[in-house]
């Protein structure tokens, strides 16, 4: 019987089930005209520590209720690197015909509160100690930026490789935060001067970052097509399967 | 456009366990791990451990068992639920009758030929609780779901309902499995909401 990667037990202290705990939104901006990063603060610092002792990677969930009691709860991954301050950012896509993500970006600002319960997630976290090539599509890339942050703002010396795909520039996340380490692709159209043509990622965009990256773990989150396409690749250019990590958005 | 809540002002359906949505007719995709290039001619599924007799089935003798359908609601840890859903294909009951069942055997690992595992109490996928399936409302079950087969534990959250089914092999103690080890609950029943770890 086959196991797959090394595997970190996380029982809530106590083995308690975890609570939902009020969080107060501290800051809002826009990433793109349809993508929104909110920033949050949670009330109650209890046993459960504060928010922001998290791993890159993880989510938390998010629970509205309604007046009449009832209630709405998704999963949103964590953006920000974690932070001393308590604080945490989710960066949330607008989804024209849902129930939540509508509702956070019209009627959710500065002041208004939300429950979130969590930290969650124990397979795609990057603890800061492995070679990590990190592939993005769409809102795919927010667990992927906390992986970034962290990286960044620890100073770690481990090489880290990110890979955005986008349609277009205007819907680039965190644009202006990239460094070197980061390649954007832009499958239905470039900016100006770009060299690459439009189109959807290929085996030639991710050799060049497989290149020298000695025995990487890979991170691919985004839509279903985009991370299973991605994948393959991956294969394909001899990465070994056990060697990468999807996220499309937790277990199912 | 003001909204003055949300949610979608319908009824909300009975059918549906607390803190799930009816994602309606879309089933979305959800993957931990690289797909695996199986088809039909090298998928086998192998049941082990307290057993009497272990035993592997190849896709053809998987068909020749009796075939079962079950239709119901099937219901993700990540909120979505899926409801009148069918699937056929065996019923566990059906394997172990061939296999046999010592009596020290109280769990199942169910394990993937990518190498993903997960644990259930063995009362848990016996009775009529729980399949091997290769088709979805009568089409052949997508690869991206699991196809050529998976496990259908539909009384539990999806992930113990194993894409690319591989094996069960029966132990007389519980061991976790790979969401499991990670944070999610040891049983995962969604009316009671077994989310994570602790719930
Ligand atoms: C672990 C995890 C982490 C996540 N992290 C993020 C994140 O960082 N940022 C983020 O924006 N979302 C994230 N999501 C997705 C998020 O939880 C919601 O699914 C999303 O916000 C849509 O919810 P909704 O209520 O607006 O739409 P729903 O009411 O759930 O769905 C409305 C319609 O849109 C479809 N739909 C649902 N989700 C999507 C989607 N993502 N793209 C296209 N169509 C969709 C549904 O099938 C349905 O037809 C994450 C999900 C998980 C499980």
């Amino acid at each position: 019987m086959p196991t797959l990667g090394p595997v970190t037990r996380q029982v809530p202290p106590g083995g308690a089930r975890r609570r939902w705990r009020p969080a107060v939104v501290t800051g809002v901006h826009d990433e793109t005209s349809s993508a929104r990063t909110f920033r949050l603060r949670i009330r109650t610092m209890d046993d459960e520590g504060p928010a922001g002792r998290h791993l890159p990677g993880q989510h938390f969930d998010v629970r509205l209720t309604a007046p009449d009691g009832s209630t709405a709860q998704r999963s949103y991954s964590i953006a920000s690197a974690p932070s001393p301050d308590g604080e945490v950012e989710l960066t949330v896509e607008r989804i024209e015909d849902g129930e939540v993500s509508p509702y956070l970006h019209e009627e959710i600002g500065v002041g208004d509160t939300v429950e979130l319960r969590g930290p969650f997630g124990g397979w795609f976290v990057w603890r800061g100690d492995t070679p990590a090539l990190l592939l993005g599509g769409g809102s795919g890339v927010v667990p992927l930026m906390a992986m970034r942050r962290y990286w960044a703002q620890t100073g770690r010396t481990v090489p880290l490789r990110l890979l955005v795909s986008v349609r277009r520039p205007e819907d680039l996340y965190y644009d202006g935060e990239y460094g070197p380490e980061t390649t954007v692709i832009h499958t239905r159209q470039t900016p100006a001067g770009d060299p690459r043509p439009a189109g959807r990622l290929t085996a030639a965009d991710l050799e060049p970052l497989l290149a020298g990256l000695p025995g990487p773990v890979a991170y691919v989150c985004g839509s279903a097509g985009f991370s299973e396409h991605a994948s393959q690749l991956l294969v394909s250019l001899g990465l070994p399967a056990g060697n990468i990590r999807i996220e499309r958005f937790g277990p199912g | 456009m003001a909204r003055t809540g949300f949610g979608r002002g319908q009824l909300r359906d009975p059918r549906l366990p607390p803190g799930q949505y009816d994602t309606g007719s879309s089933w979305p995709v959800l993957t931990a791990e690289v797909s695996p290039k199986l088809t039909a001619d090298t998928w086998s599924f192998r049941v082990d451990g307290l057993v009497e007799r272990a035993r592997t089935w190849d896709w053809q003798a998987a068909h020749r068992l009796e075939p079962s359908t079950w239709e119901g609601d099937i219901h993700c840890v990540t909120s979505w639920s899926k409801l009148g859903t069918g699937f056929t294909g065996v019923s566990l009951d059906t394997f172990l009758a061939e296999t046999g069942v010592l009596p020290t055997a109280t769990h199942v690992v169910a394990w993937s030929h990518t190498g993903y595992t997960t644990n259930l109490p063995l009362a848990e996928v016996t009775g009529g609780r729980a399949w091997v399936v290769w088709e979805h409302e009568g089409k052949p079950l997508p690869h991206e779901h699991g196809g050529p087969a998976r496990l259908l534990v539909p009384n539990l959250y999806f992930w113990k309902s194993a894409k690319w089914i591989g094996g069960l092999r029966l132990l007389d103690h519980d061991e976790p499995g790979f969401w499991e080890q990670r944070g999610y609950h040891e049983l995962g029943d969604p009316w009671l909401e077994q989310r994570y770890s602790g719930d």
